[in-house]
């Protein structure tokens, strides 16, 4: 089996040798060339996504004013900033939601505006210190005179996601979007034969310290994310049955792109973000190189009822992406309709644009500093009268 | 030639003449169904397009109040401000009439203004709120 390691493939890409392909390209060279031939002759494959993901926010350093204060409760644009960190730290979370204009507006709103240079109101309160004496300041921040603005989120680029159906009678508005009264419709959220960790699903090359491409700049695999679940029931091809792993992600706000990053609110639901994420997977090995080239068809999830709120939510059909991505589901002998909410034209934009930047030199491939694990589960939250105090 | 988007009502156990027939034939006016609701002991629409002279489509709309029938002209549009768009889809999962559709090759959203029946949907659905509701028939 030939061996390539990640230095030999940089140095491909130092020299423009290097052979980049998106993951959907890999499934024709592997189907044509067979597995063999294909991890010799491709160096790096491309993922993409572009779904929304709620848990996402970003730090800020605000900078200090004269006199200075220790915000203890911020504001931006009317969105409730987390202060508990130092004096002039804060982070915004995506979902947060403004207080004067409610779910319209949120955490998701204000990074996006951030990154598309528009000022920013900052209000922020404290009950004064000795060293720090202002207990009020009213301003306005953007991207430029800000200290630092980096996105740090907590749970990204999920390894799978259940689609959505709803057999009750009402209309149900979800974060998987609008669910028809009995089951007229199936929501789905994936790039499938794009996704990330559909392509290294045994978390291989991605790991702790991957260069990744997030929201149109360089950023970082920074940890495991929460809610990282590898122990997931998974097919012969190693790919998880339902969600699996996670990602938890690092990058620069004020260099990303708003065509890369969006606000969105779902109905009833509330405010979130979707993240256009790009990871490069390098092809080391055969294995690998049979992994990048799995299809829709042999990606599996279940589509869940909705409607059921306490308790697991029951599995009405396992189903493939190839069937969810055609339009429509058989499910009990009817037709109905399947609907993405995670935009493939973006994710295939992602995965183009990140191939460009290698094949340019302007992109390298790091290897992990440490694995991302392979055994965690998640736990639930049980309500319990006493603590052990 | 004028073309018009109508919703018609028709009470349960009145009406029994055949009402599109006569429009086509007496009218000599031009109907596209675009979604018809039709059951027991309610109300049922018929969302058509009317394709015809503008003299010819006042006197079949007459003609089916004549018939104790009711009938509403589309004022409203649904606006797709397609720059702002991320084609992700949300919106073709509460369309009833396919005008909105994703395109299996390119994954780009389809928006068939044709189709509309402005039920409104889309414009709650869309996490990007780019479906609006314009007032007036013109884009």
């Amino acid at each position: 089996m030939s061996y390539k390691s990640f230095d030999e493939i940089n140095e491909k890409i130092k020299t423009g040798k290097a052979v980049v392909v998106t993951a959907e390209q890999m499934i024709d060279i592997v189907e044509e060339k067979g597995i063999r031939q294909a991890a010799k002759e491709v160096d790096v494959v491309t993922t993409g996504t572009f779904g929304p993901m709620c848990s996402s926010g970003a730090f800020i350093n605000f900078g200090h004013s004269d006199p200075p204060i220790r915000m203890s409760k911020v504001w931006l644009n009317d969105v409730p900033a987390y202060a508990g960190v130092a004096a002039v730290d804060a982070y915004i979370g995506a979902t947060e939601l403004s207080e004067s204009r409610g779910m319209e507006y949120g955490g998701a709103h204000v990074i996006e505006d951030l990154i598309a240079g528009k000022d920013v109101h900052l209000y922020a309160e404290s009950y004064g210190t000795h060293c720090y004496p202002r207990k009020e300041i009213s301003t306005y921040i953007n991207k430029n005179n800000i200290n630092q603005a980096f996105m740090f989120n907590p749970r990204n680029a999920y390894q799978n996601y259940n689609a959505a159906s709803n057999s009750s009678e009402k209309i149900m508005y979800t974060y998987m979007g609008t669910l028809l009264p009995k089951c007229a419709n199936v929501t789905y959220s994936t790039s499938g034969q794009l996704s990330p960790l559909l392509n290294d699903p045994l978390y291989r090359t991605i790991g702790i310290g991957t260069r990744i491409f997030m929201g149109g700049t360089q950023g970082y695999v920074a940890w495991e994310g929460t809610q990282h679940n590898p122990e997931q029931k998974r097919g012969e091809n190693g790919v998880p049955l339902a969600s699996a792993g996670t990602l938890s992600l690092i990058g620069d706000l004020k260099k990303m792109d708003t065509r890369f990053i969006r606000a969105a609110v779902f109905q009833q639901y509330g405010v979130t973000m979707f993240v256009g994420v790009g990871i490069p997977i390098p092809i080391l090995d055969e294995d690998i190189a049979e992994k990048t080239a799995v299809r829709n068809r042999d990606i599996y999830t279940n589509i869940v009822d909705y409607s059921v709120s306490s308790g697991p939510k029951p599995v009405l059909k396992k189903v493939s992406y190839e069937e969810l991505m055609s339009g429509s589901v058989d499910l009990n002998g009817k037709i109905i309709p399947s609907a993405p909410l995670s935009s493939m034209k973006k994710a295939r934009e992602i995965a183009v644009t990140l191939r460009e930047l290698i094949m340019a030199g302007e992109f390298f491939i790091t290897q992990p500093i440490s694995s991302l694990p392979l055994t965690n589960t998640v736990n639930k939250l049980e309500i319990r009268e006493d603590g052990n105090r | 030639m004028k073309k018009i988007k109508v919703t018609m009502y028709f009470p349960s156990n009145k009406i029994t003449a055949p009402v599109t027939y006569h429009l086509i034939k007496d009218y000599n006016l031009m109907l596209n169904i675009l979604n018809a609701d039709v059951s027991l002991n309610k109300i049922g629409t018929l969302v058509v397009d009317i394709e015809g002279e503008e003299k010819d489509i006042e006197a079949g709309l007459e003609f089916v109040k004549s018939q104790g029938a009711d009938y509403k002209v589309f004022s409203k549009s649904i606006i797709w401000q397609e720059e702002s768009c991320v084609h992700c889809g949300a919106c073709t999962a509460v369309c009833p009439s396919g005008a909105l559709t994703m395109d299996k090759t390119d994954w780009n959203l389809t928006f068939d203004k044709e189709k509309c029946l402005v039920c409104e949907l889309c414009v709650k659905a869309c996490p990007l709120k780019v479906m609006c509701v314009r007032n007036g028939d013109k884009a």
